[in-house]
């Protein structure tokens, strides 16, 4: 197994202050002084970041998306986040109030791959999943790409989808399964046969979610770069414990770690049907 | 701290500090030289590794439970040929001391593993994982039975005799583990390293079912530190002169320090790293302060000294 992927180049670990909490639907908006992070993370890449002192119960770190870096602002380079408190984990980050401090290493992971030329893009973010969605399509637009964004949960205030955010985008549909925002149904039943004006999608969300976009994005031909959530302990590459199977360019399925090797894969690489198992002809399986 | 020795000594492999990483758990260093230089620490220990590549096994692997978590990972691994070509090469030309770990499914396989680490250059101890089922034996795991545990590390000895020292990594989830140290150290097995993670399983209330995909796995962190000062305790009174490397749940310096005081000569930071990826720098520098506010101008002379009043 040729160890084709590093740890990002720039990743640093630091005690990072909170500057800013507020609370953003059901999720908590998270602004950290991180002036290293700041100047070197791309869309798509994540923070790790450990929760309570050396006398916590809780060791592993808990990684979150990067939604926005500030290189230079009033408080020196920042880094957002949004965390969805559903652990004891999460939940101990988002009560952290102002001044207090954080142990932060970032960035992590890939970042979404660019295309040289204008593109055609939609981005498809489930849940807070949508939160690296809005740098990248600052990106995209600086490329003059068309941007169009779609954004599903199960309520209304679990669409994370910022009014600053949204002047990212040239268009922004959201559904709801309950039907409080936007259309009743699933993100995906919004463009369902709608993939022929696209050139490329991006998406972040559960893999349930990422599947379907990997398929339907196949149907019409179009790539699909999905950033995956898979659990984590360290979020740098030492555990193993957040792999998924993975074709690579000769065929061979490996399992890669989602905090190394992604999170951010091609769609149509991710083993997605086998999940959870080890599929037959995975490079090294088990007798 | 001018004048402080740090120095250790595993039979004849000498390292500049006590302090290495864990088997498992600096996946081969790589990663873990963003954040510090592996010349600073004593020695990495690498991820067990086997003949062949191996996937590892499927998710969930991993469950965080209070003050540890249980892992289920399967020794994903690329292979010996492939580990000794890239990773250990690449650990040399860092100027990392290396100590080799290695783990097989038959006796067979751990001597033509030993074989292959003693004709490569650079590796400084090889460690001998013997927490791994016994395929020829109904899958019992070496380390949890004697004759088992004493052929596979007569076999190593006989691939590497004196070239390199041998280190025996040891359950703790045994009735007697000072009978098995005793058992390996006949079999020719220069040092101890405990203790591996204990058995567990964390079952899903929600799913009603084992979350690990592997049902058990192991279990590590601060939560087994105590079951580590004991069985190190324990196996230093009966082997005084055998040098172990102490590892289980250690987090800070003052963690280390209680490791060394049972008796160990040598600290593995496991799943510490995890938590915080300069952990084993830190500890370095945290347990050399302590040793010199306790008065020790020596870190040797500290090993096992809570021994003292018995002796």
């Amino acid at each position: 197994m040729a160890h084709s992927a590093s740890i990002n180049p720039d990743v640093t670990q630091s005690e990072c202050e909170v500057i800013s909490k507020r609370k953003v639907g059901a999720y908590h908006h998270l602004t950290l002084a991180a002036p290293a992070i700041a100047e070197h993370a791309k869309p798509g890449n994540f923070l790790a970041i450990s929760i309570g002192d050396m006398k916590s119960s809780m060791l592993l770190r808990r990684s979150f998306a990067i939604y926005q870096t500030v290189p230079r602002g009033p408080f020196g380079g920042t880094v957002e986040i949004i965390v969805a408190p559903h652990g004891p984990g999460s939940t101990w980050i988002t009560q952290r109030a102002p001044h207090e401090k954080l142990d932060v290493v970032g960035p992590l992971g890939n970042a979404f791959k660019i295309p040289k030329d204008p593109v055609r893009a939609l981005l498809v973010g489930g849940g807070y999943g949508s939160a690296p969605l809005f740098a990248l399509a600052e990106t995209l637009r600086q490329k003059n790409s068309r941007v169009e964004m779609a954004i599903g949960a199960a309520t209304a205030d679990r669409i994370f989808a910022p009014v600053e955010g949204k002047r990212s985008v040239h268009s922004l549909m959201i559904a709801t399964e309950d039907g409080s925002s936007g259309a009743k149904g699933r993100v995906t039943d919004l463009f369902d046969n709608s993939l022929s004006a696209i050139d490329i999608v991006y998406a972040c969300g559960p893999m349930g979610m990422l599947r379907a976009l990997t398929e339907i994005g196949a149907r019409a031909g179009v790539l699909v770069q999905c950033a995956v959530e898979e659990s984590m302990a360290c979020g740098v590459g030492l555990c193993m414990t957040c792999v998924l199977p993975v074709q690579d360019k000769d065929g061979v399925i490996k399992m890669l770690r989602s905090c190394i090797e992604g999170p951010i894969f091609d769609g149509s690489a991710v083993q997605w049907d086998a999940i959870g198992t080890i599929p037959p002809g995975t490079y090294g399986a088990h007798r | 701290m001018s004048g402080f020795d740090f120095s250790t000594s595993i039979a004849q492999t000498s390292l500049p500090n006590p302090i290495l990483t864990a088997s498992g758990c600096a996946a081969n260093g790589k990663e873990l030289s963003a954040f510090f230089p592996l010349d600073q620490i004593g020695a990495v220990v690498t991820k067990s590794v086997m003949s062949q590549p191996r996937s590892g096994r499927a998710t969930p692997r991993m469950a965080e439970t209070p003050s540890g978590m249980l892992n289920a990972i399967g020794l994903q691994g690329p292979g010996i040929d492939a580990f000794l070509k890239e990773d250990l090469a690449w650990l040399v030309e860092h100027g990392a001391r290396t100590i080799v770990s290695i783990a097989g499914e038959s006796v067979d396989e751990f001597a033509a593993l030993a074989r292959k680490v003693r004709g490569a250059h650079g590796v400084s101890a090889i460690e001998v994982n013997i927490s791994c089922p016994n395929v020829e034996n109904r899958g019992l795991v070496f380390a949890c039975d004697r004759n088992s545990a004493r052929e596979v590390i007569e076999a190593v000895k006989r691939s590497v005799g004196n070239t390199i020292p041998i280190i025996a990594k040891l359950s703790p989830d045994v009735t007697d583990i000072v009978s098995i140290a005793e058992e390996v150290v006949a079999a020719g097995a220069d040092g101890l390293a405990m203790i591996n993670t204990l058995l567990g399983m964390v079952i899903n209330t929600e799913t009603m079912r084992p979350h690990l995909a592997n049902k058990t796995g192991g279990l590590s962190g601060p939560a087994i530190r105590p079951v580590a000062v004991r069985a190190i305790y324990q196996v230093h009174r009966a082997l005084p002169q055998v040098p172990i490397v102490g590892m289980g749940g250690v987090l800070t310096g003052n963690d280390a320090f209680e490791l060394v005081l049972a008796g160990a000569c040598a600290i593995s930071v496991g799943t510490a790293t995890f938590h915080d990826p300069s952990a084993p720098i830190r500890i370095k520098q945290e347990l050399e302060s302590l040793l010199v506010a306790r008065g020790f101008s020596r870190f040797s002379d500290a090993v096992g000294y809570a021994h003292r009043s018995d002796q």
